[in-house]
């Protein structure tokens, strides 16, 4: 026994060899945080998606370790702290529940810079980055009311903050623009990431009536189960056609890639700022993945309002806009300001659903 | 043909001591197997696996952080399971713990005053032993099945936490997420040293193992468990009560759970969400085996348990192998221990068709 483990931990330090040692070239370290599995076909494959294209850009001046399936809470902070002092320069987390333990490493890390996706707390060290996905939500609105037969829309929703009530109800505008009457039911899953969860959300909302489905949250589970019921529905984060090849519209994709170059080269050339970005379809930073599985009048009309909203022409919350209980919220041609739509804790008319208080 | 286990007539007890390093040994062994495999650098994968978390101090402080609950809720366990008695929902009575330690800071917030952190510590064992209470007067009054009844206790307890952080208890300023308002600083479990993250969870820990290791070598007490989990009937004859050992054992290992419970959420969360263990409760009864089931056996194993967790996040990003492998690694290391365990009291025979058996033979 002794002399089988002495042979076989020999031959291993032959094979592999001890290599725990510096590398070969000062690199700079860019990391990533990641709350789900890098190959969830969602939200976290389309950061790690980014990450990739950042590898690729710049392999030759960063490497990019990152950490998946870290879950929100104290386990992230540590997972953060362990990042800041294994030499990162700069590190991305990737979920808006990492928001207060970000904000605490990077208080003890002052030479470390931080990004945090979808949050709302910076610092000197500390940017905030996010996407306007509500204006795909809002030309997938338009599609629904097109596709449905019965005018009612299924909604899996994660937590009750105001990124994903501003998605909601910017999906039912959408949907209200072409028919004022379209209905929209919502479940909230309370989860980011958990495929059973989702596909027990997806079975309820079916069999209370919905014949389109639409989720905030990261799994394709979704998606397979409207394939197996034979209803249509929307990807999330990723392209999820490959899950649903016949029962997809589209999807928001989330095109990170663009935005962690730029500002990993703003890092290595020592322009970096402590920013709050809020880019949307117009900065490439959501793309819409191809409209399929419609008649080609609802594809025109798709990219047609795909268009307005890139040139600007056209805002999602443009009033007359009612509050769910009928109250005014936006007169009409009034926008919506961003500060409003951080913080929006209310739904707007033909929502049919309560928010959680 | 078939294999058989068959019961060794004497236990080694050189082997029964070297069982959990023969182990870790062959653990070692097929790591590094699976790391060549994965096309890593073996050795180096198990260097940052098994030592770099070792090598700073703020990363030990993480390791105590971490092995505190697990060894709080575990040296309980063994004094239940010593004597018999299934408690297999320690989960649910961390949960609970964690809720009754909290009801002081979330319903007074503005409450400070340094009385506030011994009453929520009181106040998470007693919701522990409460906890643990329904399943002993379950199976004394009723006879009922200890094993199942305090497991479905474990989901009632988690819907509760999960109904209360999204609805009565939820923070009216947290943009609707889940979760309860920060505790106030004189809630909140303080750390033991500047140099990390380690609160006194930890030193909890270890007054409990010490004390119960005492117990169970030098005192009465500890000696009618072994004689009712032993024999109910001798331990009758001595005039123990098995009744009675019921409740001492579901009421202490309760406590100590809604301890484990309380300290986590004061001292490493800060404030109730709906998920507020990955399942520590379980991995307790893992580490209370791997721990023979010894107070001060359990501290190391604990720690040991804690150590592959830290690993495999340490190894994910200084060599890049996938959190999934880190999980196969901590598999690998129970399943070791376990059929090391096994083998130690028995022994494998390959029964040819028609031979006789062990049993028939004796």
């Amino acid at each position: 026994m002794k002399k089988l483990i002495i042979a076989l931990a020999a031959s291993a330090a032959l094979l592999g060899g001890f290599s725990t040692g510096a590398q070969a070239q000062e690199k700079k370290k860019v990391c990533f945080i990641y709350v789900g599995s890098r190959t969830d076909g969602g939200w976290t494959q389309a950061h790690d998606l980014g990450r990739q294209q950042l590898d690729k850009a710049l392999g030759a001046k960063v490497e990019t370790p990152f950490l998946e399936n870290v879950p929100e809470g104290p386990d992230a902070e540590r997972a953060i702290e362990r990042m800041a002092r294994s030499g990162c320069s700069l590190v991305f987390t990737t979920s808006f529940g990492f928001m207060d333990a970000t904000v605490k490493v990077a208080a003890k890390f002052p030479d470390v810079k931080f990004e945090h996706a979808t949050g709302f707390k910076a610092a000197p060290n500390l940017a905030t980055y996010n996407s306007r996905f509500y204006e795909g939500r809002y030309i997938q609105g338009q599609i629904a009311a097109k596709m449905s037969k019965k005018g009612v829309a299924g909604y899996i929703a994660s937590f009750p903050i105001p990124e994903v009530v501003m998605g909601i109800n910017a999906f039912e505008l959408g949907a209200k623009s072409v028919n004022p009457n379209f209905k929209l039911k919502v479940v909230w899953a309370n989860t980011w990431f958990d495929p059973g969860k989702e596909a027990d959300a997806a079975k309820a909302l079916i069999d209370q009536g919905v014949d389109i489905l639409t989720q905030h949250t990261d799994t394709t589970a979704p998606m397979q189960v409207a394939a197996e019921r034979g209803i249509l529905a929307f990807g999330q984060a990723s392209d999820m056609i490959a899950a649903g090849p016949k029962t997809q519209l589209t999807a928001i994709v989330d095109t990170w890639g663009a935005y962690y170059i730029k500002r990993t080269q703003a890092l290595l050339d020592g322009t970096w700022k402590s920013e709050q970005i809020w880019d949307g379809l117009k900065d490439g930073i959501l793309t819409m993945a191809p409209y399929t599985n419609m008649p080609d009048d609802v594809k025109a009309m798709a990219e047609e309002t795909e268009a307005k909203i890139k040139s600007g022409e056209l805002h999602p919350f443009t009033g007359p806009i009612n509050k769910q209980d009928g109250s005014a919220w936006l007169k009409a041609g009034e926008k919506a300001d961003d500060g409003t739509l951080l913080g929006m804790n209310f739904y707007v008319e033909g929502v049919d659903d309560k928010l959680p208080k | 043909m078939h294999i058989e286990l068959e019961k060794r007539a004497r236990v080694s007890t050189l082997f029964s001591i070297l069982s959990p390093l023969l182990a870790l040994a062959l653990t070692l062994v097929f790591g590094l197997v699976m790391f060549w495999l994965l096309g890593k650098s073996p050795l180096g994968a198990l260097y940052s696996f098994f030592v770099e978390p070792l090598l700073e101090v703020w990363s030990l402080h993480e390791l105590a952080v971490k092995a505190a609950p697990l060894i709080l809720i575990a040296v309980g366990l063994a004094i239940c399971y010593r004597s018999n008695n299934w408690n297999i929902g320690a989960e649910g009575q961390f949960t609970i713990g964690a809720i009754t330690g909290s009801i002081l800071p979330v319903m007074n917030p503005e409450w400070h005053s340094p009385l506030i952190l011994p009453l929520m510590l009181l106040m998470g064992m007693a919701g522990g032993a409460f906890y643990a209470a329904i399943p002993a007067l379950l199976k004394t009054r009723f006879n009922t099945n200890e094993i199942l009844t305090s497991l479905m206790l474990v989901y009632i307890a988690q819907l509760y936490l999960d109904w209360l952080t999204r609805g009565p208890w939820r923070d009216p300023q947290g943009y609707n997420f889940p979760q309860t308002k920060s505790f106030q600083i004189e809630a909140v479990l303080p750390e033991v040293l500047s140099s990390g993250r380690a609160h006194w969870g930890f030193i909890f820990a270890l007054v409990a193992a010490v004390a119960l290791w005492f117990m169970m070598r030098f005192m009465l007490k500890g000696f009618q468990v072994s004689v009712l989990g032993q024999s109910e009937r001798a331990g009758r004859f001595a005039g123990f009560s098995a009744r009675r050992m019921v409740w001492f054992s579901m009421l202490l290992s309760g406590a100590l759970a809604g301890l484990a419970g309380i300290s986590e959420v004061s001292g490493s969360i800060g404030h109730l969400q709906p998920s507020i263990s990955p399942g520590y409760g379980f991995t307790a009864i893992i580490v209370a085996f791997l721990g023979r089931l010894n107070p001060l056996g359990i501290v190391a194993s604990g720690l040991v348990l804690a150590l592959t967790y830290l690993g495999g996040e340490a190894a994910q990003l200084s060599i890049g192998i996938s959190d999934k492998v880190s999980r196969v690694f901590q598999g690998l290391l129970l399943f070791f221990v376990l059929s090391c365990d096994t083998l130690i009291h028995y022994k494998i025979r390959l029964v040819l068709a028609g031979a006789t058996t062990g049993e028939a033979r004796r």
